[in-house]
């Protein structure tokens, strides 16, 4: 009933070997056929790439940073406005807070970006005297704020309902417990989620590249970009790429140490 | 002599189940009270009414006279003269034994750092554990955990404890260091209300005992009466079953 076992293995030996062959004469066919040295010259010009130093780091990574620390400063002050309203007692709070999680998290980014950045301005007189930059960090810091509530909520509801009747108990007020007894304790829970969020910030800050920047405000895509056309070269977007990842890995790798590091 | 609580036809419900079911409960100043029954008939419940950690669903509830359903009456500040400890301690995981014992009293009490320090090595020295008072909770055991507790509600200057089951979650071993801070407590003329499975508590501590069943008082009296010669068949039947005779 269970014969031919040993036919099966060699048969799925075959296979194996076969596929083996062919990738391996697909990859050879490729590299012979590559003209190597255009490839070089145009990923990794060291000549273009050093041209992008310091401006690409002094201009466009500053820009990176500083519209990524903004957005997620405000982001988090919206996050934590609308985590407490979406677990208020008052159903209007809760209702509202559901719809902007939704909507911001519902929407493209860059379909917000444009929408606030250009959209708004043209509807509503009083956008047109914020500049361009500032509108970026709002835009970055709606949408990332919808997606930290629900961060921050889950932390909230981590912490052990008995935390709360205890300070209740003690005469502590709903937002006294909250402040000094229930968000220290969810604060340490999100931080790595948060991290998390921070690294995601860092790659979207690249969709501001939409809007209309002056030199002073480019950050590292649209600098990149810029310098593709500029040099018909793809080396300084290589050189950004090189830039994101030395923030984003490191980044990434101690959110998940934290994560791994709970419980101890 | 004065009520420091009257209850008067308290009913809770939680959705269709109606965990209380008409109850008429009052306690003296001085007086420490053991609340028994079985497990879901309600003792907790009504325990939680009392500081309104539940609200409940009608009838009269007066802690030192002032009415808590009058609009007028602030819960918080009842709250803060109605010590409560948990069967699972819920200390604050994130601060050291003094903040627990100190922040409600800096936050509610408004007292300054340096009083607020004083009374709760006061309470840590009289729950025998000052030494522990730098520590974080998760370095205590339960027992210290619930002494902890204890000194806590004390630091708010409470007129009364109420305690929810204090001893159910320890390890039989670390019973005795909390029922000895308890039977101090009483000594000393607090006013207690304590549910509990500690018949020994119950019989040689408590002035009175009440045993309740599904949502009602069945019976009350001295322990001498309620626990020795109980009248009511379900008072009987409770106590042989936990006595095990």
């Amino acid at each position: 009933m269970f014969a031919g076992g040993i036919a099966k293995a060699r048969r799925e030996r075959a296979t194996r070997i076969t596929t083996y062959v062919v990738v391996s004469a697909a990859a050879l066919a490729l590299l012979i056929s590559t003209d190597w040295p255009r490839v070089f010259d145009k990923l990794l010009n060291p000549e273009i790439a050093a041209a992008q130093f310091p401006e690409i780091l002094t201009i466009a990574a500053r820009n990176t940073l500083i519209f990524t620390a903004l957005g997620f400063a405000g982001g988090f002050v919206i996050a934590l406005t609308m985590a407490l309203a979406r677990i208020s007692s008052v159903k209007a709070y809760r209702v509202f807070a559901g719809w902007y999680i939704e909507i911001f998290r519902g929407l493209p980014l860059l379909l917000t970006i444009i929408l606030i950045g250009q959209g708004l301005p043209l509807a509503i007189p009083v956008f047109r005297g914020i500049p361009i930059f500032w509108r970026g960090v709002i835009a970055l810091a709606v949408v990332t704020g919808a997606y930290m509530a629900e961060t921050i909520r889950a932390g909230i509801e981590a912490v052990p309902p008995g935390q709360m009747e205890a300070g209740r108990s003690l005469g502590m007020t709903r937002a006294q417990t909250m402040g000094f007894i229930i968000l220290p304790q969810a604060i340490r829970v999100i931080i790595p989620p948060l991290t998390n969020e921070f690294v995601l910030l860092i790659k979207d800050t690249s969709l501001i590249s939409v809007l209309g920047v002056t030199v002073a405000t480019k950050e590292l895509t649209r600098w990149g970009r810029d310098g593709v056309i500029e040099f018909a070269n793809a080396t300084p977007l290589v050189v950004a790429g090189i830039i994101y990842l030395a923030l984003t890995i490191p980044l990434t790798f101690v959110a998940r140490r934290m994560e791994g590091g709970k419980g101890r | 002599m004065t009520k420091v609580i009257e209850i008067r036809d308290l009913y809770k419900s939680f959705g269709d189940l109606e965990v209380l079911k008409g109850i008429d409960f009052s306690v003296d100043r001085g007086e420490v009270v053991s609340v028994i029954g079985p497990s879901g008939s309600g003792k907790s419940t009504l325990l939680r009414c009392v500081n309104q950690l539940e609200e409940s669903t009608s009838g009269q509830i007066k802690i030192e006279g002032y009415d808590t359903a009058d609009p007028d009456c602030d819960m918080d500040r009842v709250r803060a003269k109605v010590g409560m400890v948990f069967q699972h301690f819920n200390l604050f995981a994130h601060l050291s034994v003094l903040e627990n014992l100190t922040i409600a009293q800096r936050k509610v009490l408004r007292r300054s750092d340096e009083e607020a320090h004083e009374i709760a090595h006061r309470n840590m020295e009289k729950v025998g554990l000052l030494d522990k008072i730098d520590a974080y909770p998760n370095t205590l055991s339960g027992g210290q955990k619930q002494r902890v507790a204890i000194a806590r509600a004390l630091s708010m200057d409470p007129d009364m404890m109420l305690f929810d089951e204090p001893t159910s979650a320890l390890d039989p071993e670390l019973v005795g260091e909390v029922l000895a801070v308890m039977r101090t407590l009483a000594e000393e003329g607090m006013t207690i209300v304590a549910v509990t499975h500690e018949m020994e508590f119950a019989r040689y501590v408590s002035d009175r005992v009440v045993f309740m069943d599904d949502g009602v008082i069945v019976e009350e009296g001295p322990p001498s009466e309620v626990l020795v010669n109980p009248q009511n068949a379900r008072t009987k039947k409770f106590l042989q079953m936990i006595l095990g005779d």
